[in-house]
């Protein structure tokens, strides 16, 4: 029987040589990832079920990044990076990335990658909806909540029911103004936030092939924002290239047969597309950024797993450079390493730090930041009636801070278009 | 488990995520030491926006203000109800807030997941739009081994959608609990 990625992928972890679409099956997992949010609470789970000196299923397959409430006087969300520290410490967790020493990475996504975590063919679950980013490796990824987190602790196994795959296909050549940001929001626009629910989104053709892993990791992000279990797509030499820059763990390589059965395709020549954003208040609202030109911001905001990566920001600072921003603009770099880089990466001579500062960005700490708002005095936290562009993924009511903003998700360019016109902009206007 | 569910309806749009259902800002709470789990009680669906709560009226808090557990037991929503984050916090805030069951068109898969594995409320789906019929404050009875909904208020029974592969697992309350009872927690 031919399968699909996400089949074969799962029929490995379930010691099967084919699984079927609709079946549930037992699952072997590779890694489990988990942060400051839904750790601390897993951990309880783990520790009532399985006793108090219960020990986890396997040290090396836990990975702990807190990343989502660091930088704040919160004493709750102190109190929970303490919880994480002492479970690290009581199971001798190596993976565990503590806030405030040199180990801190940042959004735990990210950092995934950035670790040699994300391996093809392999099986992560992470108590975090955007754990399908790692997708972009050629692996299964995907988010479920403490109590199945808990259940993963104790016996490294857990039960998924296969999805059925959803494969979108992009031809042609990217054009410069044209982001993985972008091509994400146009199928939103077109299946919704329920379009592909319980369903692998599998992205394929030329365009999608010719990104570097981290605007691959932006498409495969966002496949949650349409009810996907899991985004994918299949590895290559450019894939091989960043895993083997990151880590010499072995792994597999699966392709989808070409007989394999989809739920349905969608084909797309990138030639023909725009630049797009999400208009309050859900990720499904597209609109063209031409059609919505003109829209007054107070904020722009560049930052998360979606949008706060290394070449986010190489495509922020092409229009920054030498421009002033006009609004408030944060760049939260998604994690340590991309703050480093920031400093040594440079376009037309000039540091991507440089540019930012010059142009009167306001840069902040490595985390999950503003992205779901956060206590009250995170940093670019939405007030009052703010109206935002931002490089992240939801804009539901209230997902930025305060219920009565509203927020315009976006590609960098177009987020660092508008930062400087104070205006929604198409970043074509500047290219 | 008790076969007859019955309490008050509320009921809500389409797209309910989990932004609305818990914000993020109060994830910080620990879900285990009682003082804290209260408010999850008190801020369960405290991002719904006002006119879009407690429909068709609107403008009628899940939670009132000050109090840490809902008069309604029954939530009846519209497609897609839990999208959004993987957070765990949002079926348990239903609970601490009292709610029993909830009766959506759809489900977000990580939501419904965290219903059933951490036996918080039992997710039921319907293929009617009773979020459009049912009034909030109706007093609603499901019969869990009918698969039935009734409207006492209004005298109509309503079908939903069996439970299916899910049932042993709700039936047992939760993940934790079916595996034992299926000896499916040996490690290896």
């Amino acid at each position: 029987m031919e399968q699909t990625i996400t089949q074969k992928i799962l029929a490995r972890a379930a010691n099967r040589k084919f699984v079927d679409a609709g079946e549930n099956v037992w699952l072997n997992v590779d890694i489990l990832l988990t942060h400051d949010v839904c750790g601390p609470p897993t951990f309880d789970i783990f520790k009532e079920e399985f006793g108090p000196d219960a020990k986890v299923w396997d040290t090396e397959k836990i990975v702990v990044l807190p990343d989502h409430y660091i930088f704040t006087a919160n004493e709750h969300a102190h109190r929970n990076i303490d919880l994480l520290r002492q479970f690290a410490k009581e199971q001798n967790l190596p993976n565990y990335y503590d806030v405030g020493t040199n180990r801190y990475k940042g959004v735990c996504h990210v950092a995934l990658a950035e670790e040699g975590f994300n391996l093809p063919g392999t099986v992560l679950f992470g108590t975090d909806s955007h754990t399908c980013t790692s997708g972009a490796f050629g692996m299964f990824g995907t988010g479920i909540g403490n109590t199945d987190a808990a259940f993963i602790l104790g016996t490294g196994k857990l039960w998924e029911k296969v999805p059925e795959s959803m494969k979108f296909t992009f031809d042609g050549e990217m054009p410069e103004y044209l982001t993985a940001k972008d091509l994400i929001l146009q199928i939103l626009g077109d299946i919704g936030t329920d379009g592909a629910t319980y369903r692998a989104m599998e992205f394929d053709g030329e365009a999608v092939f010719s990104l570097p892993m981290e605007e691959r990791m932006t498409l495969t992000n966002m496949a949650i924002e349409a009810g996907g279990m899991n985004g994918i797509i299949a590895a290559d030499s450019i894939t091989e290239a960043y895993v083997k820059s990151k880590t010499s763990k072995p792994y597999e390589i699966f392709q989808s047969d070409p007989g394999a059965r989809y739920h349905s395709k969608y084909r797309y020549n990138v030639r023909e597309l725009e630049p797009v954003v999400a208009q309050p208040h859900s990720p499904e609202n597209r609109a063209t950024v031409r059609s919505v030109q003109g829209t007054k911001i107070t904020k722009s905001y560049i930052g998360s797993c979606t949008g706060g990566k290394l070449e986010d920001f190489r495509m922020a600072a092409k229009i920054l450079k030498g421009k002033k921003v006009s609004v408030l603009t944060n760049i939260v770099p998604a994690t340590v390493k991309v703050m480093q880089d920031l400093e040594c990466e440079q376009y037309q001579g000039e540091t991507l730090k440089s540019i930012f500062e010059n142009a009167g960005c306001s840069i902040a700490l490595p985390s999950c930041a503003a992205c779901l708002g956060g206590p009250a005095d995170t940093v670019g936290r939405s007030v009052d009636n703010d109206v935002v562009v931002s490089t992240t993924n939801r804009n539901f009511p209230g997902r930025m801070g305060s219920k009565h903003a509203g927020v315009y998700l976006a590609s960098p360019l177009t987020a660092a278009a508008s930062a400087v016109t104070g205006k929604l902009t198409d970043p074509r206007d500047f290219l | 488990m008790e076969n007859i569910i019955q309490g008050k309806a509320y009921v809500l749009g389409k797209n309910i995520d989990t932004d609305q259902i818990i914000p993020a800002e109060h994830l910080v709470y620990s879900l285990s030491k009682p003082d804290e789990v209260k408010m999850y009680g008190k801020y369960a669906l405290s991002g719904v926006p006002l006119p879009e709560g407690g429909l068709p009226e609107g403008n009628i808090p899940f939670v009132k203000d000050g109090e840490f557990e809902s008069e309604f037991a029954i939530i009846v929503a519209g497609p897609n109800f839990g999208c959004g984050s993987s957070r765990e916090h949002a079926p348990f805030s239903l609970k601490v807030a009292g709610a029993k069951a909830i009766i959506a068109e759809s489900y977000a898969r990580i939501f419904y997941r965290n219903c059933v594995d951490g036996g918080f409320v039992i997710p039921y789906e319907t293929a009617e739009h009773l979020n459009e019929i049912v009034k909030t404050g109706d007093e609603l009875k499901i019969d869990i081994e009918a698969n039935t909904v009734e409207n006492i208020s209004t005298n109509t029974v309503y079908k939903l959608n069996p439970l299916g592969d899910v049932f042993s697992i709700v039936h047992a309350g939760g993940i934790f609990a079916y595996a034992r009872q299926e000896n499916l927690m040996a490690q290896g």
